[in-house]
């Protein structure tokens, strides 16, 4: 073993813990609770107070969270990691599967995005779908979203993972295709569950390995005996983890399915497709941290998908005129951010994790500010039909500037600190990923403004009859909270004390010897930025944006409207040759072996229908049969000794 | 010249001596007791009796003692003649069972109009004044239960027979009253007639050649008992011919009673004709008893020449899985079909018996064909049990298009149907396929794995013609009239009942059985 035990990533080797840390397996249980009672009871009996119950779970969820995290807190830092054994799940030979929790700094974080985000979202929600007639059945699949999100992050091993992972996974397909009388957002929800069945391949095969490798799949027994493996089985560990991870948080090539999911309700935009499950990828990545610091391979190529991901998801955002899959477009690019981070290794996942946080505020916010706007204009999505909506609903716009700023990383504000980060990590790995991470800002710079300057600025485009209203209390108050949280998420990095935070789960990184100064490179990310807004201030703003979108663009623009073409590659390669293989089958089925089985049978029972003349009902016939077949038996002894 | 009274062990033998006293004892009620109460007399006699040779059954299985090398334990009794051992014991007690739940089936009288289905009067002349009096006066033949009883006991001895002779006599005693259940039918007379004449005919043909294949092994060996006979075998030096001859033609005999092709032909015919409550008990427990003696006179008797005869076997195994399974594609008759389904599972327990595994590496083939028997006596008896429900003005409808559509009509008895079929299959879940994978790979073990190959293709050829009558049950209209299901009584649902239990707790929970198959131990030699 050639690898010292300062560089290995740390062990994991839970504590147990007492008082409010007994009761974290409450956290997940009160949503699961909540949707259980709804989903059992159906949508008709629990109308009346459902959304108010789901709300109340995740709010309490989010109270537990809060009073366990301030426990972690006053522990000793070597202390920080709280198991918990529920039950034996199974158990089958040597392999025991016991499902337990683990409650880390990692996970601590987690838990309180997703039930602080979840509440504020469900409490959105209220408003939000309050004409819907099946409004409870939806609180029931969000809060069956929030269990199986909790389960994910808080379980103590890959198969716990993989139960909340399929969790969600099940939830998202619900809920994208919450209005499946459209058959846009029923096709939506087949292509989310499907795309993400190749990452759960992945997922799979990744724990099925670590299985056959280390004889178990718990994070501890993992993180202990990861070094002894050998390199290839590293390698394609990290492999298929990066594959899972690429299916659930959208990165490429696994990417197609995000934009098609903004069919389902914009809460759930945010909620899922924004704040918290699409960031399971990045989890994942980060809480494998034990592999990937084993497998420069590995690291390369999250690196890798996650810069290819960030250009491809913001150059797909600047071209879309539908508010939510612009902004779809930017949640890919920005997790491409986490990605990338995460695989700079030790130095880049606390960055990752705090990147992930401060974009849960402010794509949260902007999402919920769309779904605003959504409400103010009849359920419009379109930006050319919007335009000076600042004076028609004051407080969404207010918000949304806020996550705006954020997003592009005006300085002071969140994003801001987060970025500035991640961009700055990347160039102390190399240039090339330093210039990727800095182009990425300056086209969010400048499809977040062109997006802002469609939306509230400009003149009106509005359909006729369209009367822009704000929306009630119940959905403005989560945006001026996610608001707030956009613009001061930066504290948590005052005196880095979210990467101390997070170093006992993914270890202490010496400073990389940067070739300029510090604030050399936050000017030159801020001057990039400026650069991008100027151009969407002069591209969009300067000029009349017509009510229907032009024809006549350029070959980047068709590119990025067509999605870059993603559909089309999985089209080509995948679907095509998918189809014509399985009707190759089929006719192969059909021909061959549905010929050779009809055949045997018209066969067998055509020679039936032959020899059953030989039962003719005589006896005389019965007893020469019986006498020949005597003479059959001798011959057959005398045969064989003679012989 | 004096004369030494012979040695009867009573205690051993007394399950055996059971079931013949009972069977005199109903003749003599026959005599003696009033019409009007003989049915509830016999009937409670003969289920008293066997339930009494169960227990006593049980007992002398407890009691069996150890021998020699441990490998079998009983003990040879009445001067020879009969050997009680593990496998008889094993044997006796499927028999009791099987026959105890057929006794219910005797005694159901709640569907053909409050009578028995068996003849008011076998010898009035179908179609003639005085049958139908004794069909007004409501008559009904209660000698079946007696003839019954005569039957079990002979299928208890022949297995356990352990002298040539001993076994000749067994036979007939078992097959002399099958006879004449056969003929005794209520409905359609002169078919179930004709298959007793046929029955009858035939069997006589194959007890000729099973007393004259005894007359040459005697000629060569000098004698009837196995013991003596396996070490004439042992050490032959000549007289090939007699022996060689001998074994074809005690093969013949044994063939005929299991049902094995090419000696089969008298199956669908019987099967058909009889009434189908003895159908159901002749299918199953002649099997077992037929079976049970194949096993201890060619594995003790003539196990040193398996060389000379285990092609012989593999020949018609393979011609009797083939036949069962291809002939039974065209039958229009239900019994018919299980008919030929009964001969291809005659097949397959010709595949587990000529695997000649003697065990230490999983199961011995001699466990595998006993654990096969029993899952075959329930499935089958339950099956036939159901066929006796399914009734239109005629009796019972017999043909399969009047199946069709039976699924929409009653659920409960095509699903039960249906899964008595699937279980005859093979198909997973059920006894048949733990049945199957018992013999099957006991015989792959045994090294007959290119007959463990012909016997896998020809079950999905068997699958074909079970799952047909599951398709036509569920998945085509009634042609006509659909055919009504009468509801029986107490006695045939527990029948039917037992007989699923079995199928089901058997498919799933194989182990108890299987170990006490396993605990019967080897044949005392």
């Amino acid at each position: 073993m050639n690898i010292s035990l300062s560089e290995a990533a740390p062990v994991v080797s839970p504590t147990s813990g007492d008082g409010v840390l007994s009761l974290l397996w409450l956290i997940p249980a009160l949503p699961a609770l909540g949707a259980l009672v709804i989903l059992v009871l159906g949508n008709r009996r629990t109308s009346p107070w459902a959304h108010w119950l789901g709300t109340a779970t995740v709010a309490l969820s989010f109270l537990i969270g809060l009073v366990a995290f301030f426990q972690l807190l006053g522990r000793d830092e070597s202390d920080r990691s709280v198991g918990q054994h529920l039950w034996t799940w199974f158990e089958a030979g040597s392999f025991t599967v016991d499902l337990g929790i683990l409650y880390d700094p990692l996970s601590s974080l987690f838990v309180l995005l997703i039930t602080g985000v979840g509440s504020l979202i469900h409490l959105y929600s209220v408003g939000y779908m309050a004409h819907d007639a099946a409004r409870a059945r939806f609180f029931g699949y969000l809060n069956l979203f929030v269990a199986a999100m909790l389960v994910l992050v808080l379980s103590d091993g890959y198969l716990g993972v993989f139960l909340g992972w399929e969790g969600v996974g099940l939830a998202s397909y619900l809920l994208i295709g919450f209005w499946h009388h459209k058959p846009t957002a029923a096709t939506a929800a087949k292509k989310a569950f499907v795309v993400n069945r190749v990452g759960d391949m992945g997922m799979v095969l990744a724990t099925t390995l670590m299985f056959a490798t280390f004889g178990t799949v718990s994070f501890e027994g993992v993180s202990e005996l990861a070094s002894g493996a050998s390199q290839t089985t590293l390698n394609i560990l990290a492999l298929l983890l990066l594959l899972a991870a690429c299916g659930k948080s959208a990165q490429v090539p696994l990417q197609s399915w995000l934009l098609d999911a903004m069919e389902g309700p914009t809460p759930v935009s945010a909620l899922i497709h924004a704040a918290t499950m699409v960031t399971a990828g990045v989890y994942l990545v980060v809480r494998s941290n034990f592999i990937y610091e084993l497998t420069e391979v590995g690291r390369t190529a999250v690196v890798i998908v996650g810069a290819v991901t960030l250009l491809a998801g913001a150059i797909i955002g600047c071209a879309k005129d539908d508010i939510k899959k612009a902004l779809a477009g930017s949640t890919m690019s920005q997790i491409g951010y986490m990605m990338l981070a995460a695989g700079l290794g030790v130095a880049g996942y606390a960055f990752a994790i705090f990147h992930l946080l401060t974009h849960g505020f402010f794509k949260a916010n902007m999402f919920l500010g769309a779904g605003s706007v959504m409400h103010a204009m009849d359920d419009d999505v379109n930006m050319r039909h919007y335009g000076a909506l600042q004076k028609a609903v004051p407080v969404t716009f207010l918000t949304f500037a806020m996550g705006y700023l954020a997003i592009i990383g005006f300085p002071g504000f969140s994003g801001f600190w987060s970025k500035d980060k991640i961009i700055e990590t990347a160039f102390g790995e190399s240039l090339w990923i330093g210039l990727a991470a800095l182009a990425g800002a300056g086209i969010t710079a400048f499809y977040m403004t062109r997006l802002m300057i469609m939306t509230f600025l400009g003149r009106k485009r509005w359909e006729p009859g369209v009367h822009p209203h704000e929306s009630p209390k119940v959905m403005t108050i989560p945006l001026i909270v996610l608001a707030a949280l956009s613009v001061l998420g930066g504290v948590l990095l005052l005196g880095d004390w979210i990467v101390d935070w997070l170093t006992p789960v993914v270890g202490h990184a010496e400073h990389h010897e940067l070739p300029l100064p510090v604030i050399a490179y936050t000017l030159i990310v801020v001057a990039v930025v400026a650069v991008g807004v100027a151009v969407a201030w002069l591209l969009v703003a300067k000029r009349d944006i017509p009510r229907e979108a032009p024809q006549k663009v350029s070959f980047v623009t068709r590119a990025a409207r067509a999605d870059l073409y993603g559909d089309a590659a999985n089209e080509a390669l995948l679907m095509r040759p998918g189809n014509n293989l399985v009707e190759g089958l089929v006719t192969f089925d059909d021909d061959y072996v549905d010929g050779v089985v009809d055949g045997t049978g018209s066969a067998a029972i055509g020679m039936s229908g032959t020899f059953r003349r030989i039962q003719t009902g005589y006896v005389r016939s019965y007893a020469l049969s019986v006498f020949a077949g005597a003479l059959l038996v001798v011959l057959a002894l005398l045969a064989v000794n003679l012989g | 010249m004096s004369f030494e009274a012979p040695h009867i062990e009573y205690a051993t033998l007394s399950p055996l001596l059971i079931v013949f006293g009972v069977a005199l004892v109903g003749v003599l009620v026959e005599a003696f007791v009033p019409r009007r109460l003989r049915y509830l007399v016999q009937s409670v006699l003969a289920l008293v009796g066997l339930v009494a040779a169960l227990a006593a059954t049980i007992w002398v299985a407890t009691d069996l003692t150890v021998r020699g090398d441990g490998a079998a334990r009983g003990s040879i009794v009445a001067e020879g003649a009969i050997a009680v051992d593990g496998p008889s014991v094993f044997v006796w007690g499927t028999l009791l069972l099987l026959s105890l739940i057929s006794v219910l089936l005797f005694a159901e009288r709640h569907l053909d109009g409050g009578l028995s289905a068996f003849a008011g009067q076998a010898a009035a002349l179908p179609g003639t004044e005085a049958e139908r009096q004794a069909s007004t006066r409501g008559l009904e033949h209660t000698e079946v239960y007696p003839l019954m009883m005569f039957a079990v006991a002979g299928m208890m001895l022949f297995p356990a027979s352990n002298d040539l002779l001993t076994m000749f006599v067994a036979l007939e005693i078992l097959s002399l009253p099958l006879y004449l259940l056969c003929g005794l039918a209520r409905r359609r007379r002169l078919l179930s007639q004709e298959a007793a004449l046929k029955y009858f005919m035939l069997g006589a043909f194959s007890s000729g050649f099973f007393l004259y294949g005894v007359a040459l092994v005697y000629g060569f060996s000098g004698s009837t008992h196995l013991a003596a006979i396996a070490e004439a075998v042992n050490g032959r030096i000549g007289g090939q011919g007699l022996l060689l001859g001998g074994i074809a033609l005690i093969a013949v005999g044994m063939l005929f009673k299991v049902g094995a092709a090419p000696f089969h032909s008298w199956t669908p015919d019987v099967y058909q004709g009889a009434p189908t409550a003895v159908t159901a008990f002749m299918a199953a427990c002649t099997k077992i008893a037929a079976f049970g003696a194949l096993l201890r006179l060619f594995y003790v008797a003539f196990g040193s020449a398996e060389r000379d005869w285990t092609p012989m076997i593999w020949i018609v195994a393979i011609l009797t899985m083939a036949v069962g399974s291809v002939f039974a594609l065209s039958q229009t008759d239900i019994k018919r079909m299980l008919a030929y389904s009964s001969v291809a599972h005659a097949g397959f327990l010709l595949v587990g018996f000529v695997g000649l595994h003697e065990g230490g590496e999983g199961i011995s083939s001699l466990q595998s064909v006993l654990f096969y028997l029993v899952t075959y006596g329930f499935m089958t008896v339950g099956a036939f049990a159901v066929v006796t429900l399914v009734r239109d003005a005629g009796g019972e409808a017999n043909h399969l298009a009047r199946w069709a559509g039976l699924g929409k009509e009653s659920p409960l008895v095509a699903g039960i149907f249906a899964f008595f079929l699937l279980a005859m299959a093979g198909i997973p879940l059920t006894s048949g396929f733990t049945g199957k994978w018992a013999v099957f790979s006991s015989a792959a073990q045994g090294g007959a794995w290119p007959l463990v190959v012909i016997a896998v293709l020809l079950s999905v050829v068997a699958a074909f013609f079970y799952l047909r009558v599951i398709v036509l049950m569920y998945f085509s209209d009634p042609v006509g009239d659909a055919p009504a299901v009468a509801v029986p009584s107490i006695l045939t649902t527990v029948t039917i009942a037992i007989g699923l239990a079995a199928t089901v707790v058997l498919g799933i929970l194989p182990g108890p059985v299987l170990d006490l198959a396993a605990d019967a131990g080897a044949f005392i030699r």
